[in-house]
């Protein structure tokens, strides 16, 4: 008897704050915008914040309200998008799909180590002593920061450089936030040819410390048809919206570091 | 009444809930980077705290004690007060729009905070009336509000000030968390 006692008032109390409850939340219902839950169902629900918002919930309020855009959702892409613009009632324009590219060809082949490092193995620690310990103070020093950050595995490490997996990548920006070399972009999955280096310095300089770096030669902003090509503080950038795919940068290059797709 | 006034007081200065018994230290911490958004949380902790005590000392004094079941009080008080402000959350939303979103987040954050379970149990070990325990709540959600917005009066200033870089962000906050602590010290021994 001396338990059940207690026993039966617990559950009375509880039963009466649950019935209680119910019966308010019934009375009081106010009627919500219920776009706002058939959006977030279509949001993929990663949290990520790459739309701008603290969160996929955050987003669907907005997107309720007529606040901001849809198309803002990189991790859901064209299909989240549409999907978005369907029970909204707007016309959407379909967005190219991004991914983050690594920009650096810098594998152990290429370039050399200028000391032999020890020290924490993360890639914000080893560049803090002399901006990292490989040759080339801009490339990627492959100790896989990028990798630690990433929420769907889309990271690996190989030949001492990260490489990104388009496919599994969904341009969620985190590795480009933790990258300490800020050599990881965002990139559209259509790009026809990159210029995969990151180096800003001059020609000699680069030829000691890696041998696919982009020297500044002009070679490609010459031979390039569609002005798509500028060199920009001794490097190679292509504007992928002028680009056409048409490989001769990728042939001209005297390094080697424009690759086609 | 002057005993009223007694421990009303002494709620905010000698018996503050966060600068001399430590508790409600998470929202102390967490909410106080702002005036605004510390004032706001320290009206929703003293409105909680006065109904839960309103609710919790009949439920103590005319249910559990006189069957001796006192030792229900924590388990009981949680489901009741939680139970409770989701009603009081419900009702808001739908009487008082604008009261409901200057509250907004800190409604529900609030439930589950020590603070509130703290002072309804305290109550009951001091021996006071219900309307001495309702006095007594009203003082602690001020105590609250006092140190909450001191606090980050301080904080604001800390702001703008150069703190070494190992110290910045929450080991300089603790540091002087405990300082304000320190000064409030001072009081006892001037009411209660």
């Amino acid at each position: 008897m001396d338990l059940i006692l207690p026993v039966i008032i617990v559950g009375i109390i509880g039963l009466i704050c649950g019935i209680g409850l119910s019966i308010v939340s019934e009375l009081m219902a106010v009627p919500t915008d219920e776009r706002v839950a058939k959006l977030r169902e279509v949001l993929p629900g990663a949290n990520c914040g790459a739309c701008g918002y603290s969160g996929c919930d955050a987003y669907a309020e907005a997107l309720s309200k007529g606040d901001c855009k849809t198309g803002l959702c990189a991790p859901g892409g064209d299909k989240t998008n549409k999907a978005l613009g369907e029970i909204l009632g707007v016309q959407v324009n379909s967005v190219v799909k991004q991914s983050a590219v690594v920009i650096c060809a810098g594998t152990c082949e290429h370039t050399t180590d200028k000391m032999d490092y020890r020290g924490i193995s993360t890639c914000s620690a080893a560049n803090m002593m002399y901006n990292g310990f490989s040759a080339c103070d801009y490339g990627c020093l492959g100790l896989g920061d990028c990798q630690k950050v990433c929420q769907f595995s889309a990271i690996s490490i190989k030949d001492n450089i990260a490489g990104i997996n388009p496919i599994l990548c969904t341009a969620c920006g985190a590795c480009l936030k933790a990258c300490p070399k800020e050599i990881i972009k965002l990139v559209p999955d259509n790009w026809d040819a990159l210029v995969m280096c990151s180096n800003h310095d001059k020609g000699a300089v680069i030829r000691k410390a890696c041998d696919i770096g982009c020297i500044g030669c002009y070679k490609c902003e010459k031979v390039c048809e569609f002005d798509a090509i500028k060199v920009d503080n001794n490097l190679a950038v292509i504007d992928q919206e002028k680009c056409t795919g048409c490989g001769k940068c990728v042939l001209n290059c005297p390094v080697h570091c424009i690759i086609s797709a | 009444m002057s005993s009223l006034i007694t421990i009303f007081l002494a709620g905010i200065m000698t018996e503050n809930m966060v600068l001399s018994k430590f508790l409600g230290i998470c929202s102390f911490l967490g909410v106080s980077q702002k005036v605004k958004t510390a004032l706001s949380m320290s009206i929703a902790v003293i409105f909680v705290m006065f109904m839960s005590t309103a609710v919790t000392y009949p439920i103590y004094a005319y249910l559990l004690l006189p069957k001796d079941l006192d030792y229900l009080q924590t388990l009981v008080f949680i489901l009741v007060i939680a139970a409770l402000v989701q009603l009081i959350e419900i009702a808001l939303k739908k009487l008082s729009q604008p009261i409901y979103s200057a509250l907004g987040i800190y409604l529900p954050l609030i439930t589950t905070n020590c603070i509130i379970l703290g002072i309804t149990l305290l109550n009951f070990t001091k021996d006071l009336s219900y309307v001495e325990s309702l006095v007594n709540s009203l003082g602690a959600g001020a105590g609250y509000l006092v140190a909450m917005v001191i606090f980050a009066g301080v904080r604001g200033r800390i702001e703008s000030c150069d703190i070494p870089e190992r110290l910045q962000g929450l080991p300089i906050t603790l540091i002087s968390a405990s300082i304000v602590s320190l000064s409030f010290l001072g009081f006892s021994g001037i009411v209660g």
